[in-house]
């Protein structure tokens, strides 16, 4: 029974794991909200309604930008994410490490391969909105937050077996 | 209210967020929130009062004539001598406080007179005695603010003047508000007017409807009148109508004309679309023919009793515009057919439902059914007066549609130009049998085996008919077929529906629609009633492909729920009869237009608002196209559709921004100059859009002074971004149009742009860079712009590169237009000129709907996911468009989410809902029914290769900004090799080793080799960026008759024009010379060819073209002596002549791109653009159309 790196990684990465879990269920909401609209006619035909939706689609889609100052979901993200797999490297866990490598590069293609023309967004406003791309977004965050999931109760094992054995 | 109010403090405080720092103190010097342009300029000098003189010299910069030596930052403006005392009325709340630079005098209060003046319309936002209240007391202060200065300032050329000008302005401000408080000020006070859109539902709803009954009843009833009908719609607007007045013509006849035999025609465009019916047959001299058509019409009544011919066009789909089409060829004077008439009828349009409705269930009104054949008998002697009405009422001719004359000649004397009338063969092809088939049913079997025939396209040399190609038309019963809407405004790729996504994903084939919502019709339907009948789920329109499951009840065709039929729709005003809801004009039309009841709006519906952001840099005087906008304006002011609330605007700029101050009471425009770019404000929110027709003199004024005005600027700098900001704030209260000329890269301020193109690229054949924009800020700002209802258009008239790419954002997710004039110029480039000119006249004219959305339903099972076109998609299936204009077309990729195995018909739905520029609230309903099928061969059997290459097209653009272009190009061709694949490895068991295709995609491989050498897809050619860019943005917002033409050109020989299977429009003769395919080897020397590539058209003169020719068309000698540059025909008085200049202006008409015409001589340098179109042909970057084959094949054997 001893404290060791890896033990240590495993606690801070099941905090962390909360964290982009979080993250994770957050976004699910955020395009949960955007595919929702109401059809009727008042809706429809409302200007005010329009300016409404419209504030609404940006802000979401801002509050899911890359880099800002502030309520971006993102980069933060990505970097607790890259975080992990450095620990990882550093306490030799080429297993925990070897599932997460995948993401990381799934991260990393997403980070710089944006569909936003501007490097700001990692949602465009104008294209979220395409139902191809909601519904890859919304496919994506639940595939997200499966994994974090997944990943929470493995390092929670990973955290104990390490913890008892050594 | 409190959205629109509280919005502008919101992009005010996002945008000026960096700027602001330290000085929060602005804020509250301009008081509570709401007034971010007073705002401005205190917070960006941050300046304690008494000091902050010079700075305010900076921002506000006075134009003033004697006082004129400001230095520093003092714009130079070139003023001629009339300017002198034109600015000298100039001094307005603003420039007051400005004055000039070196006099330190500035009055303590005057900081306080913005944070008090401007806040003022704000506040008006909330009440209308609000603003009152506010703007007595800013008079004062004007008054004031005046005073000091002026006592400073004794030389100063006059207090008097500034308090009379400040007084006037203060003046103007209740009147203004007046206005204002009616048209937008607050939601408060909204809600409980009741709102001018129905002023009398119920009647008007009647009246119309009796209307139409009588008018259905007309051509029976009385031929003599319909001859009067022609006579008074001869006086009619104009020749060729603009679009925006026939509707309201249409609407307006259907309500106060109580019935048309009664009281004589009432708008010239419905009586013309009536006339037809009646007065069309005396057209016709030739009475067995006559006989013939209404033998066969009735025959279509009754359903059975064989005709001997010329009966297939009844189940063709046809446009309205058949009737143009159906001509002797004869070619004696006035031969209008009477069968497109019928057609007319039948097919539907507008108030032909009457007679639809009958063709469908002869009982209730047995009135028309045995008219029709009398009809043409007594007035067969007036033939001469008959053809008018033609032209006039159908001056929207597509040459797409001139085969509706087919069938009548198809038995008879083969004209070169039906000799080989496809697509009928192909639909029908024992057409003497048709009659026996007219059930439906079986005429599909007889039909698919021929659309599937297949055809070796290694083997057939011939494979462009030479009649244009035609939309298939689905294979639904004869009763659907009538029903169904408009091919041209409604279009779907697969004419079958695929059962599952599976069956779509072994078709290989783009599943999608093209639409066409807001297309001028020449007939419509207009519904006026207090409940619009919709289904309680899905929110669809009634539609005609409802099923009604008793009285009382009907299911809708997309979700299939049971709904209630309203009592109201009980009652059918067409024939005054109660319990009868399928006789309804909303279930007897698919295409119709509901006025919409107050539900449909939360504010009141906004007026027309017309703002024109011009560039008048130094680079904008000298290509001079001011000239031509100015003039444009002041032959269409009074056509610019609207009504007395329409407010019009004008901002110019260069590196700085100037505003008019066009308040009705002045005496003259004032120039108000703001240069702080940085942080941008409005001097008089108030007085800078007024009313069009209050203040038409200034206006007038203004528009002939404008283009002299800066006639010696050497302001090189343009601020287009700073620009965009002020009318987007000038806008956003009521959003509008804004419409911004802009002639070079914008170079200063937010949104300026660099120069990205590289020339030595242009004809790289591997990467093309840089077809995205470059900044975010012109998206956002179209965005914000969508937000308030505010769409921009951009006119950009440039001779070097101005990334487009990143311009047009603004006008892509704002739903406006884009307008591309490359080396623009007004005197050396003359046709470009014209070309502007003539597609300003159309801007400016055409019809407008304002804050509009669309959205699309499509049967349960159907759903779309991407969209494309010029708007901003608001939800899944909703785009919102600020601005939606006759000249905008959709596309929509649909993909089968579950199968459709238990239904045998979808439908799709688009519904518009608009302000009209009368201010009327009102939706455009289109629906489209199609069969689904379960096998293979039938999808291929109903492909719509147009509408599946206008679809492909639309998805390449997007590949090839999202990725690359090559990636793009691929994919095209991929699109070919895969549905041709697919087709020979299941459909057709002939062996691999031919290339084998179904008749309905026999040439798609044609019109995928024109999108590759399309400019905005070719590699290789030299091809300038913003060319390329501008060809993008016309492939995603063209509809799809325009988009074809610059796809894949169309080739007429002209020398031998003939009359033979003419058509007439306008009392002219317009031959239809065949088309021919796109290859020099129809090229000979010995002719001239005229090619039609939407936007451009070519007279390519061969070397030793007819001397008769040269001489009688284009007016000159000789080969030799025609100019190299030549872009005009001359009206010559022969025959030739006047056959080729009825043709190309046939050709023109009706298009939203007025096409240059180029004469290129076959020797000139001009000769290869000619030839690039050439697309069947080799160039040294592309294959030619039998290699293109080839490579297919090989991909396919791959």
């Amino acid at each position: 029974m001893a404290f060791t790196f890896a033990a240590f990684c495993y606690m801070l990465s099941l905090v962390l794991c909360a964290a982009l879990i979080f993250f994770a269920i957050w976004h699910i909401i955020a395009f949960d909200e955007l595919r929702t609209d109401f059809k009727s006619p008042i809706d429809q035909g409302n200007p005010g309604h329009a300016r409404e939706r419209l504030r609404n689609i940006e802000r979401i889609c801002f509050l899911l930008r890359k880099v800002s100052a502030r309520a971006a979901l993102v980069l933060p993200e990505y970097s607790i994410h890259s975080l992990f797999c450095i620990m990882f490297l550093c306490a030799q866990e080429w297993l925990t490490l070897g599932l997460n490598v995948p993401l990381l590069f799934y991260h990393f293609w997403r980070y710089f391969h944006c569909p936003a023309d501007s490097s700001e967004l990692a949602y465009d406003p104008p294209a979220v909105m395409n139902a191809d791309t909601l519904s890859y977004c919304q496919k994506e965050a639940w595939c997200k937050l499966a994994f974090y999931l997944l990943s929470f109760f493995y390092y929670l094992y990973c955290m104990i077996y390490t913890l008892v054995s050594s | 209210m409190s959205a629109p109010a509280g919005s502008p403090p919101r992009a005010a405080g996002a945008r000026s967020q960096p700027k602001l720092g330290g000085a929060a103190a602005s804020g509250a010097a301009a008081g509570p929130g709401p007034a971010p342009p007073p705002q401005n300029g205190p917070a960006q000098n941050q300046m304690p009062v008494p000091s902050a003189y010079e700075l305010y010299s900076q921002s506000y910069s006075i134009p003033s004539g004697h006082h004129f030596q400001g230095p520093g930052k003092m714009t130079s403006l070139p003023l001629d001598g009339q300017c002198g005392d034109y600015y000298s009325g100039f001094y307005t709340a603003s420039t007051q406080n400005a004055v000039t630079p070196k006099t330190t005098h500035q009055p303590p209060g005057a900081e306080q007179v913005y944070g008090r003046l401007l806040p003022a319309p704000h506040s008006a936002g909330s009440t209308p005695e609000c603003f009152q209240g506010a703007a007595s007391p800013a008079s004062h202060l004007y008054v004031s603010a005046s005073q000091p200065s002026s006592s400073f300032v004794n030389h100063y050329s006059g207090p008097a003047m500034y308090s009379a000008s400040s007084s006037a302005v203060s003046q103007g401000f209740p009147s203004t508000c007046g206005h204002y408080a009616v048209s937008t000020v607050s939601n408060a006070v909204y809600p409980s007017v009741s709102y001018p859109s129905l002023p009398a539902g119920e009647p008007y709803g009647q009246q119309m409807f009796t209307s139409q009954n009588a008018s259905t009843v007309r051509p029976v009833r009385d031929n003599s009148f319909s001859s009067q009908n022609t006579a008074l719609s001869r006086p009619s607007p104009l020749p060729p109508p603009p679009p925006q007045q026939y509707h309201q013509q249409h609407s307006l006849s259907g309500y106060s004309i109580p019935s048309w035999s009664a009281s004589g025609p009432p708008s010239a465009q419905d009586n013309l679309i009536r006339n037809h019916a009646g007065s069309l047959p005396p057209a016709n001299n030739n009475p067995t023919n006559t006989g013939m058509q209404y033998g066969e019409y009735v025959n279509n009544q009754a359903s059975s009793a064989p005709t001997p011919l010329s009966s297939t066009s009844d189940d063709e789909e046809e446009e309205e515009d058949d009737e143009e089409a159906g001509i002797d060829s004869s070619s004696t004077t006035s031969s209008a057919s009477p069968l497109p008439n019928s057609y007319d009828a039948l097919e539907g349009g507008g108030y032909p439902d009457m007679l639809s409705s009958s063709a469908s269930s002869p009982a209730p009104d047995p009135a028309p059914e045995p008219d029709p054949s009398p009809a043409p008998v007594p007035t067969a002697p007036q033939p001469s007066k008959v053809a008018k009405p033609f032209g006039y009422g159908y001056p929207t001719l597509q040459p797409g549609y001139q085969n509706a004359a087919a069938p009548l000649h198809s038995g008879g004397q083969p004209s070169p130009g039906y000799s080989g009338f496809q697509q009928y063969a192909q639909q029908y092809p024992g057409m003497n049998q048709l009659s026996s088939s007219l059930g439906g049913l079986s005429l599909q079997s007889a039909a698919q085996p021929e659309s599937l025939r297949p055809v070796n396209l290694t083997q057939e040399r011939n494979i462009l008919p030479v009649t244009p190609v035609l939309a298939p038309v689905p294979n639904l019963n004869l009763e659907l077929k009538k029903l169904n809407c408009s091919p041209d405004s409604f279009r779907c790729t697969l004419t079958n529906i695929p059962q599952t996504q599976a069956l779509l994903t072994k078709a290989k084939l783009p599943l999608g629609l093209l639409l066409h919502p807001f297309r001028d019709l020449t007939q419509l339907p207009v519904i006026t009633s207090n409940t619009i009948v919709r289904c309680r789920s899905c929110r669809t329109y009634i539609n005609p492909f409802v099923s009604f499951i008793d009285q009382r009840r009907w299911k809708c065709n997309l979700c299939y729920r049971v709904n209630d039929v309203p009592e109201e729709f009980m009652y059918n005003p067409l024939t005054r009869s109660y319990g009868e809801p399928h006789k309804r004009p909303e279930v007897q039309n698919s295409t119709v237009e509901f006025i919409a009841s107050s539900d449909y709006m939360l504010r009141p519906p906004q007026p027309a608002v017309y703002l024109f952001v011009l560039d008048v840099s130094h680079n904008a005087v000298e290509a001079g196209y001011l000239t031509i906008l100015c003039q444009s304006l002041l032959e269409n002011l009074d056509k610019l559709p609207g009504d007395s609330r329409t407010r019009i605007g004008f901002v110019t700029f260069d590196s700085t921004i100037h505003f008019y101050n066009l308040q009705d009471g002045l005496s003259q425009p004032q120039m108000l100059i703001v240069s702080d770019i940085d942080d941008v404000f409005l001097p008089t929110p108030d007085s800078l859009l007024v009313n069009l027709h209050e203040s038409k003199e200034l206006i007038k004024d203004l528009l002939n002074a404008l283009p002299n005005m800066f006639t010696n600027t050497r302001e090189t700098h343009s601020a287009l971004g700073p620009a965009l900001q002020a009318a987007f704030k000038l806008m956003s209260p009521t959003g509008g149009r804004v419409s911004v000329f802009q002639t070079q890269l914008p170079s200063l301020g937010a949104g300026l742009l660099q120069s990205r193109e590289d020339p030595n690229q242009r004809s790289s054949t591997k990467v093309v860079q840089h077809l995205g924009p470059a900044t975010d800020f012109y998206k956002k700002l179209a965005l914000d712009c969508s937000g308030q209802q505010t769409a921009v258009d951009l006119f950009l008239l440039s001779s070097q590169y101005s990334d487009l790419s990143s311009l047009a954002c603004m006008s892509k997710y704002s739903a406006g237009c884009i307008y591309y004039y490359p080396s623009f110029h007004s005197t050396h480039n003359p046709s470009q000129a014209e070309k502007l000119q003539n597609e300003l006249k159309r801007y400016l004219t055409r019809k407008i709907g304002f804050e509009a959305v669309m959205r699309i339903r499509c049967t349960k099972g159907l759903s779309m996911h991407t969209f494309h076109g010029n708007f901003f998609v608001r939800s899944t299936d909703l785009l919102s468009l600020a601005n939606i204009n006759p000249d905008a077309g959709f596309a929509v990729q649909l993909s089968i989410e579950e199968s459709l195995a238990d239904t045998s018909l979808v439908c799709f739905q688009t519904a518009l809902l608009y302000t009209s520029s009368k201010g009327e609230r009102r939706i455009r309903v289109h629906t489209l029914c199609l069969p689904v099928v379960s096998s293979l061969a039938d999808v291929y059997a109903g492909v719509d290769v147009q509408a599946a290459i206008c679809l492909l097209a639309n998805m390449a653009v997007d590949r090839s900004i999202s990725t690359s272009l090559s990636d793009a190009r691929d994919a095209l061709v991929n699109a070919v090799v895969d549905s041709l694949s697919a087709y020979s490895s299941t459909v057709s068991n002939i062996q691999h080793s031919v290339l084998i295709a179904p008749s309905s995609l026999k040439l798609f491989p044609l019109y995928v080799l024109a999108l590759l050498k399309q400019k905005a897809f070719r590699t290789g050619t030299s091809t300038r960026l913003d060319d390329r860019v501008y060809a993008m943005c016309q492939i995603k917002c063209q509809p799809l008759v325009h988009l074809m033409k610059m796809i894949h050109p169309n080739l007429y020989r002209i020398d031998r024009l003939m009359d033979e299977g003419a058509i007439h429009v306008n009392d002219r003769v317009v031959p239809q010379p065949p088309i021919q395919k796109l290859s020099a080897e129809k090229l000979t020397r010995e002719g001239a060819f005229l090619m039609d590539c939407g936007c451009v058209f070519y007279i390519w003169v061969g070397k030793s073209c007819d001397n008769t020719f040269i001489e009688d068309v284009l007016g000159y000698p000789n080969f030799a002596s025609i100019p190299q540059k030549m872009t005009h025909l001359p009206e010559l008085d022969t025959l030739s002549s006047e056959r080729t200049i009825s043709f190309i202006t046939w050709l023109r008409d009706s298009r939203p791109l007025s096409p240059v015409l180029y004469v290129v001589k076959d020797e000139s340098p001009a000769k290869t653009e000619f030839f690039q179109h050439l697309i069947e042909d080799r160039t040294e970057a592309a294959f030619s159309y039998y290699e293109f084959l080839l490579h297919i094949q090989q991909q396919i054997c791959k």
